[in-house]
């Protein structure tokens, strides 16, 4: 389905055959490490074929860093079936991440480019409409190749649930791509005839194509952020969990993808209010992805594992740097393109890290068993009957901020 | 109607939450595995019933279980956990049958001797052809005789005080293993009637029939953005194949890993409760197939009273493991369609300990989306203060 062959391997995973935990690409720290001997809880025949190392494979060593977040989580003990995963992992394909940075690019292009038009910046807008017109042509490709049936895309529209943020994100889409299209398309005006019912054509797209970009502008903060909504309303636990900070980390990184295209494409001149936003976008994302990695116990280890925690150490670097080239070197037409093409690809990877983070913790029952087994713990401990939701929630919270 | 509680906590009636103005009785499993033996009649029967295709034959290596958990094309999935612990009065299957010793004893004789049957097994076949002849060794120890009686000048063979690699074509056969050799193989026993070689003897089989659980609070049907799956008049919740267009959202919303999409037809699919059986006043396959009433179909509500009484039957006879499994309304999912009498803990069957529907947080999520929002639009505001 892409390019990379990365999606054939995890819809490789995901059907047809078993899907057992220890398989999971992205995890060093196999979840058999996880199995105390003598109080595992696969009796019998599967104990004695683990105990005698079948169905192991290496790396059984965790590596623990020195200020390694995770070195503050013990290694959990938990029972499982055969260390089965409890979730099923997500079919989205890699398709989906791209879509995360074409969406956000798109709406951070947006933006920028109905303020290029207020300051009345030609060549800067020219080029941030014409980028978000193609990132949100790239969104609608890989949202619909991504479905299992993408000939029946358009059921999507058969119907408006606010339950459902997918749905809620369709009608998003719905809404910003032609705003966003027609503002682009407008920008073909001065290549009409000065002259003669053209030349109306000509006066008109200009107007036109303002008030359209306006409209994709005031829409396209909620095309960045719905993403963060349809991906917390999982069962995936490290999407679920920091639904808090989600929105404002894929809020920050569409500010800061805008911003980077901004500076690759616009003259010295016009680059100052992208440098500005991607300072102020790049902060955004930095501090809440913080949160998002950090704050959530077990849950957040994902992001520091394997292939997710290295993408979102490289883009936790990229995008800082990024930021800071951008304000320094914003009199540079090469500093500054090469801030941007940093932003760029800080943002991407930070899209990559979640979505991959996300799958991993699917894949290993223990990202589910641990947190659900404090949940209880902590439910028993107070007694019965006498919690709220509320209340559950507020324990929650404070179980993933100081976990033990 | 829409009530305060659609999105999360008790719910009576989802039918009627959902719009069905004079619903039917709430429809629902209640699975006691505590009688499941394993037998694997509700997948069958699930499969011929709805044509679910066959997701092929796999060993696994978890006990009986071959089929590993519910997905697109195993809508009842038989799981078996071996433990070392006993359940009731079990005594050794057999033992009183007349045919009953003799391989019981052929075990013993193998453990006897100290021999690691897995250490064996994975040697088969590149040793001595034909693979090791365990049992006459073991029967050697076990008759006392001289473990290097066998090698014969073969002094490289290895056969210590651990017995593992003792060379085979020795001359000396026993009686108890002429014509059958013990190969490491799990065997037709129960696992084990002797103690293995951690030393635990009393092991109990646990078995539970796994299934969608048709759950109050559906995180599959509020996240579904075409309407495929919908909640039927029995406040099951079933997928229409004809709208569904496989964007997979139903897959990860799902808090015990249900739902699946099939590979090579795109779409998502699940147990319906037999939806086109229940319109029939038909007992779903699953259960019509089942032949110790492990799942049992009925309203919900008198299911839940069963199911209770079962449970506290189960306790004064001593089993105080004995658990319901959403049972409760007040779960983090409104209690669940299809539930479950348990013999441990949740997680030990593949279970998740306390689910909680995904969507109670949706009306946060959107709070701080909108926040999220706000702050672009200010940030946007801010990157344009300033002439150029």
């Amino acid at each position: 389905m892409s390019a990379n062959g990365e999606p054939s391997q995890l819809k490789g995973l995901g059907h047809g055959e078993p899907r057992p935990a220890q398989r999971t690409p992205h995890q060093p720290g196999q979840p058999g490490s996880e199995h105390v001997s003598g109080t595992d809880p696969v009796g019998g025949q599967a104990a004695r074929m683990w105990d005698a190392g079948m169905g192991r494979r290496g790396g059984e060593k965790r590596r623990k860093r020195k200020g390694d977040v995770n070195a503050v989580v013990p290694d959990a003990e938990f029972r499982s079936y055969y260390g089965r995963a409890v979730l099923k992992p997500p079919v989205w394909t890699h398709d989906i991440a791209y879509y995360l940075f074409t969406g956000g690019l798109a709406a951070g292009t947006s933006m920028l480019a109905a303020v290029a038009d207020g300051k009345g910046h030609v060549a800067a807008r020219r080029g941030l409409r014409l980028t978000s017109l193609g990132a949100v042509g790239a969104s609608a490709y890989f949202l619909i190749i991504d479905l299992g049936r993408p000939e029946r895309f358009y059921n999507m529209l058969r119907i408006a649930k606010p339950t459902s943020p997918m749905s809620v994100g369709t009608w998003i889409l719905s809404a910003f791509g032609p705003l966003c299209g027609a503002a682009a398309v407008s920008e073909a005006g001065a290549l009409l005839p000065r002259h003669g019912p053209l030349g109306l054509v000509r006066r008109l797209a200009g107007p036109l194509g303002s008030a359209a970009g306006a409209g994709a502008a005031l829409t396209a903060p909620l095309l960045a952020t719905y993403t963060a909504v349809l991906f917390a309303d999982t069962a995936v636990p490290s999407w679920h969990e920091p639904y808090r900070e989600l929105p404002f980390v894929f809020g920050g990184s569409a500010l800061a993808a805008g911003a980077g295209a901004g500076l690759v494409l616009a003259p010295v001149a016009q680059n100052r209010t992208a440098a500005r936003a991607a300072v102020i976008g790049a902060t955004v994302e930095l501090a809440a992805a913080h949160r998002m990695e950090g704050a959530h116990g077990v849950v957040s280890e994902p992001f520091h594992l394997g292939r997710p925690g290295r993408f979102l150490k490289a883009a936790r670097a990229l995008t800082a740097a990024g930021a800071a080239g951008a304000l320094l070197g914003h009199r540079s037409r090469v500093l500054s393109a090469l801030a941007g093409a940093s932003l760029l690809t800080g943002s991407f990877l930070t899209r990559m890290a979640v979505f991959e983070a996300g799958v991993a913790s699917t894949k290993d029952p223990k990202y589910v068993v641990v947190p659900q087994r404090e949940r209880l713990r902590q439910r028993g401990a107070r007694g019965q009957g006498d919690h709220t939701a509320e209340d559950e929630r507020a324990q929650q919270r404070s179980a993933q901020a100081h976990p033990a | 109607m829409v009530s305060a509680n659609s999105l999360y906590g008790p719910l009576h009636d989802p039918a009627r939450d959902a719009g069905y103005v004079d619903p039917p009785p709430r429809k629902g499993f209640f699975t006691d595995t505590s009688v499941c033996i394993g037998c694997k009649a509700c997948e069958v029967a699930c499969k011929e019933w709805n044509m679910v295709p066959e997701d092929g034959i796999d060993l696994l290596g978890t006990s009986y279980d071959n089929t590993g958990g519910l997905g697109a094309d195993s809508w009842r999935a038989v799981h078996f956990i071996e433990q070392s612990r006993p359940v009731g009065q079990q005594s050794s299957p057999f033992a009183g049958a007349a045919t009953g010793a003799s391989s019981e004893a052929l075990q013993q004789d193998v453990i006897a001797a100290g021999i690691d049957v897995f250490d064996e097994a994975s040697r088969l076949g590149t040793a001595v052809p034909g693979g090791q002849p365990l049992a006459e060794v073991a029967g050697r120890v076990a008759a006392g005789a001289a473990p290097a009686g066998g090698c014969g000048a073969g002094g490289s063979c290895g056969c210590g005080s651990s017995g593992g690699g003792a060379g085979g074509g020795g001359g000396a056969k026993s009686s108890a293993s002429e014509d059958s050799q013990f190969l490491g193989m799990p065997g037709m026993l129960a696992p084990a009637p002797v103690p293995d070689r951690q030393g635990r003897q009393d092991v109990r089989w646990l078995m539970m029939s796994n299934v969608c659980k048709h759950c109050t609070h559906a995180a599959c049907l509020d996240v579904c953005p075409t309407g495929a799956l919908f909640r039927t008049e029995f406040g099951t919740v079933v997928v229409q194949e004809d709208v569904c267009n496989g964007c997979g959202y139903c897959v990860s919303a799902c808090p015990y890993g249900v739902i699946d999409k099939r590979e090579e037809d795109g779409r998502a699919w699940k147990c319906t409760l037999c939806y086109d059986r229940l319109g029939a006043d038909q007992t779903p396959a699953c259960a019509k197939a089942c032949p110790t009433e492990s799942i049992q179909f009925g309203d919900l509500d008198e299911l839940r009273e069963r199911a209770e009484r079962r449970r506290q039957q189960l306790h004064d006879v001593g089993v105080t493991e004995a658990r319901l499994y959403g049972h409760d309304a007040e779960d983090g999912v409104g209690g669940d369609g299809a539930f479950f009498l348990l013999l441990d803990e949740p997680e030990v069957y593949g279970l998740p300990p306390d689910p909680v529907v995904t969507t109670r947080d949706l009306p946060s999520m959107y709070k701080h989306m909108a926040a999220a929002a706000g702050f672009m639009v200010l940030g946007a505001l801010a990157a344009a203060v300033g002439r150029r």
